[in-house]
């Protein structure tokens, strides 16, 4: 618990990570709050012809689109699914990474230099070529991009797991653990495990980040949610045909996808910096 | 009385690897290494860099797996155990890390760290775990908040308090205390002398006391066994090795000892040379290159540990 | 005797997190032409410090809050910092680290950075000294020696190597800052006597510091003890040995392994340098303090060169 307000009291000294951390609050925030704060709630799929391509003002903040649809209230609602992509994605993503990471770390020799040569092979693969291979097998539709992102994210939690299980290893308060009749399973969950998770944090943050761009590329290719769902990068796909006359219709959702993945990639940048070292840093005295 | 832990022909060796990976040598680190440590008792082993004590320490606890020989700890051999047996066996061999406090995960609290040895091997109820864990806080003369404290809010001197105190709650029968005084300072290291003598006598242990430092280990041991490059090279009661060494090696390290009060060692050097590449060990007694004593016999054959209870690996012993 | 260092009165601090640190204070020091003088102490005791002072290397957080260094009759502390590092540092004051090693550029040959000290440090030197001093110092076929890299060389080849540059600039003091230490038992007596064989020929003087007693019954004419940033006692090394007047040495030789019997450790702990103790800082330590040992003891003289700041001195 002190460790944790020790934390956070770190985070507020540091600017950078402050205003990440606004970014993302104001994401989540707009998120639930959608219903209440949206201008037009049912443009999500309703269609006003008559209003096609305004620009902003007064009424539609961010202007209409080509359906005629309050662009600000569409993004708002966006951003329930920005966020149900990137933390779904990251979550499953970790579910599969991060024991298979403890566990080719942990051991030595041909099951782990296996796990690990499977996990490179994920690793191979660029996320858009697999995500457009699933999305034409399965047909586009948002749970599949979010399949194809927890498909080709999750090694690189592996990765970074295994190197700091490798490391970890050689720590003394691990092989004495191990010394003192600890099975496997306790020393990976109970010790490890606790030992590499700033890592996780860190890099599930930056993930975030990278997987709401990935997500929002797919969207823009097509491969995502399906009209009319208001995914951010959908509706820049759509923007396209009437650029550069209708220039709110793109600088809406590209502005908010730029505000969120900033956001955190500056909270895992930040987090970085204040998880570990401080952590690792023990003061100690003869005596 | 059958010794508590017996070694036969113990032997551990590890592969020298060229650049491209391929072996070009071992290490011979612990080489055919006979020796025994009766309960109740302190033995020292003492050698120099190199020697091989680490290693033996380590083969015995199963950090390294041995290439031959036996480990006969209470009459049953352990030295091919898998992992999985090896954890029956933990607890009752312990080990001790040169800096015990090390061996505390900075992200536990001490009274889980204490309790943990208890959840591994007994089936002790939270009450009774606890009970035990404040026994044994009390026994290396700790306070009881100290048990929702984290390691690194407690000083040196008490992290290894607690590093020893969780081996402890284990009552284990042999401790190996692994170089336990290196780098510390005088006072500190008495300080330290002390408490182990205290948890010897109070829960019966038996240690085998590896350093390097002799006039720690003439205090501390009943018996003492000199180690080179990997060999056993003599072994008897402390008193006698130190007083009346029977190894070239031994007295060559004895002489090298500063004697405060005494007649300066720098006035009269008796050793010279380094101790060869234990990868490039010298035929017949390995000794033999530092050896005042070295004649022909030396060369082709190598000396092998007399009969207890004063050994030595001399050729003119 | 003549003088040829004084540390008068040094008072150091350093700025750390958590304060000021006051790591020396008021300590005291004196090195005569051609003597061996031992520092002793434990851990935090300041003898590193103290020995940086004197070589003008402390880290930036450091404040000197006082004092005098005189070597050769000037202030170094009133020097300035070009001087210091052409002509003292390295030149008429040379130093031999503990860690034989870090203290060697791994990429480098041993000869290349003998060259560099030379070039730098030691101009009139000529590759015949170099050679005469690798013989000096035992390092074999002092040649081919030159020729190799740092890693291909023992732990205590590497402190003869060391040995060797610290002579190179024929200084007037060497700074030994437990050269010792890493060293196996064997090695470290042939190197301690090596070390002082060759500074006994040359004259020049020696300050050793080391946490390790044998080590300074072995070399050194003088022991000076430093305690938590003070200096306790001095003495020649028979005297220090044989009867310390300062409850603290007497509490250290006492703590030393006595086969015999007993273990006898000093209670209490070190004092933390950010709110140390007033007056003696071992008084809270000491079975012989009274209400006047808040104060700083001066510093008596018992016997001919036995200093001892205490107030109340063993006899």
């Amino acid at each position: 618990m002190a460790a944790l307000v020790d934390v956070l009291s770190r985070m507020a000294r540091d600017r950078a990570v402050l205003l990440g951390a606004a970014l993302i609050l104001l994401l989540v925030l707009v998120a639930i709050l959608a219903p209440l704060i949206a201008t037009f709630p049912n443009d999500v799929w309703d269609i006003h012809p008559t209003q096609r391509l305004r620009p902003p003002d007064a009424s539609f903040l961010f202007g209409t689109d080509r359906m005629g649809s309050d662009i600000y209230s569409r993004i708002l609602f966006g951003a329930r699914i920005t966020i149900m992509v990137a933390v779904v994605a990251i979550g499953v993503s970790l579910l599969i990474g991060v024991p298979i990471g403890l566990v080719a770390g942990y051991y030595h020799g041909w099951p782990s230099d296996l796990l690990m040569r499977f996990s490179d092979i994920f690793l191979a693969v660029p996320q858009i070529v697999l995500a457009i291979a699933i999305a034409q097998t399965l047909g586009p539709s948002i749970e599949n991009v979010i399949l194809a992102l927890s498909l080709t994210y999750w090694p690189w939690f592996t990765r970074l797991v295994y190197a700091e299980t490798r490391s970890l290893k050689n720590e003394i308060f691990i092989e004495s653990t191990i010394a003192l009749g600890a099975s496997p399973f306790r020393v990976i969950v109970f010790h490890i495990l606790p030992n590499v998770s700033s890592a996780i944090i860190v890099r599930s943050s930056i993930g975030m980040g990278f997987t709401i761009l990935t997500a929002a590329a797919l969207g823009f290719l097509g491969l995502g949610a399906q009209p009319p769902a208001p995914e951010w990068g959908r509706m820049i796909s759509e923007s396209r045909e009437y650029l550069p006359d209708a220039w709110w219709y793109a600088l809406a959702p590209g502005l908010a996808i730029f505000l969120v993945v900033m956001g955190f990639n500056l909270v895992g940048d930040g987090l970085r910096d204040i998880l570990d070292p401080r952590l690792r840093r023990a003061p100690k005295s003869n005596g | 009385m059958n010794p508590l832990l017996s070694l036969r022909g113990l032997e551990t060796r590890f592969p020298v690897r060229n650049a491209f990976g391929l072996r070009t040598g071992w290490v011979r680190a612990v080489d055919h290494v006979t020796l025994h440590v009766m309960a109740g008792e302190t033995l020292g082993l003492v050698g120099e860099s190199g020697c091989g004590k680490s290693s033996l320490a380590k083969t015995i606890i199963g950090i390294n797996r041995p290439q031959a020989g036996e480990i006969l700890f209470d009459g049953h051999d352990i030295a091919g155990l898998h992992a999985g047996e090896r954890r029956a066996v933990a607890r009752e061999l312990q080990y001790v890390y040169q800096d015990p406090g090390a061996s505390l995960d900075p992200r536990w609290k001490i009274g889980s760290l204490l309790e943990e040895p208890l959840k591994i091997h007994t089936a002790l109820s939270p009450a009774e775990r606890r009970r035990r864990v404040v026994e044994i806080l009390r026994a290396v003369g700790l306070p009881e908040a100290h048990l929702e404290r984290y390691p690194h809010e407690i000083s040196g001197g008490q992290q290894r308090r607690v590093g020893l105190a969780r081996i402890l709650t284990l009552r284990p029968k042999l401790v190996i205390l692994d170089e336990p005084t290196s780098g510390l300072d005088v006072s500190v290291q008495a300080t330290v002398l002390k408490l182990f003598r205290e948890l010897r006598d109070v829960f019966a242990l038996t240690y085998l006391f590896v350093s390097h430092d002799l006039s720690v280990v003439r205090l501390m041991c009943e018996r003492v066994a000199v180690m080179y490059l990997g060999r056993v090279v003599e072994v008897g009661p402390t008193a006698q090795v130190f007083d009346a060494p029977r190894h070239p090696y031994t007295r060559a390290l004895l002489s090298a000892l500063p004697r405060i009060g005494g007649r300066r060692v720098t006035d009269d050097l008796k050793v010279a040379g380094e101790p060869p590449s234990p990868t490039d060990l010298p035929q017949g007694c390995r000794f033999r290159p530092r050896c005042p004593l070295a004649a022909e016999r030396c060369a082709a054959e190598e000396p092998a540990l007399g009969t207890e209870p004063h050994a030595a690996a001399c050729h003119f012993a | 005797m003549v003088e040829l260092l004084a540390v008068e009165d040094l008072t150091v601090g350093f700025h750390t997190d958590a304060g000021l640190a006051q790591v020396l204070d008021g300590a005291g020091l004196r090195i005569d032409a051609g003597e061996v003088v031992g520092l002793v102490g434990e851990s935090g005791c300041g003898k590193t410090t103290l020995a940086r002072a004197i070589l003008g290397v402390l880290a930036p957080a450091a404040r000197i809050g006082g004092g005098i260094i005189r070597f050769k009759g000037e202030d170094l502390l009133q020097q300035d910092a070009a001087r210091l590092s052409r002509d003292i540092r390295g030149r008429a004051i040379t130093f031999i680290p503990q860690d034989p090693y870090g203290s060697f550029n791994p990429l480098f040959t041993v000869g290349a950075q003998i060259r560099d000290l030379v070039r730098w440090k030691a101009p009139r030197a000529g590759r015949e000294r170099v050679m005469e001093l690798l013989r000096a110092v035992q390092i074999p076929e002092p040649e081919r020696a030159l020729e190799k890299l740092p890693h291909e060389f023992s732990g205590g080849q590497r402190q003869r190597l060391m040995i060797a540059m610290a002579l190179l600039p024929e200084p007037d003091l060497i700074i030994a800052d437990e050269p010792t230490t890493a060293l196996d038992v064997t090695i470290q007596a042939q190197i301690l006597k090596l070390l002082r064989d060759l500074v006994k020929d040359r004259g020049i003087s020696v300050l050793f510091t080391t946490h390790d007693l044998g080590t300074a019954w072995e070399i050194c004419d003088r022991v000076s003890v430093l305690y938590a940033g003070q200096d306790m006692e001095a003495a020649p090394t028979a005297s220090f040995f044989a009867a310390a007047a300062h409850p603290y040495t007497r509490a250290l030789l006492l703590s030393l392994p006595d086969p015999e019997g007993d273990i006898r450790d000093i209670p209490g702990e070190v004092p933390s340098l950010l709110e140390p103790p007033s007056g003696c800082r071992f008084h809270p330590r000491c079975g012989r303090a009274s209400e006047a040992c808040r104060s700083r003891p001066p510093r008596r003289e018992p016997a001919p060169g036995h200093l001892v700041r205490c107030h109340h001195p063993v006899a």
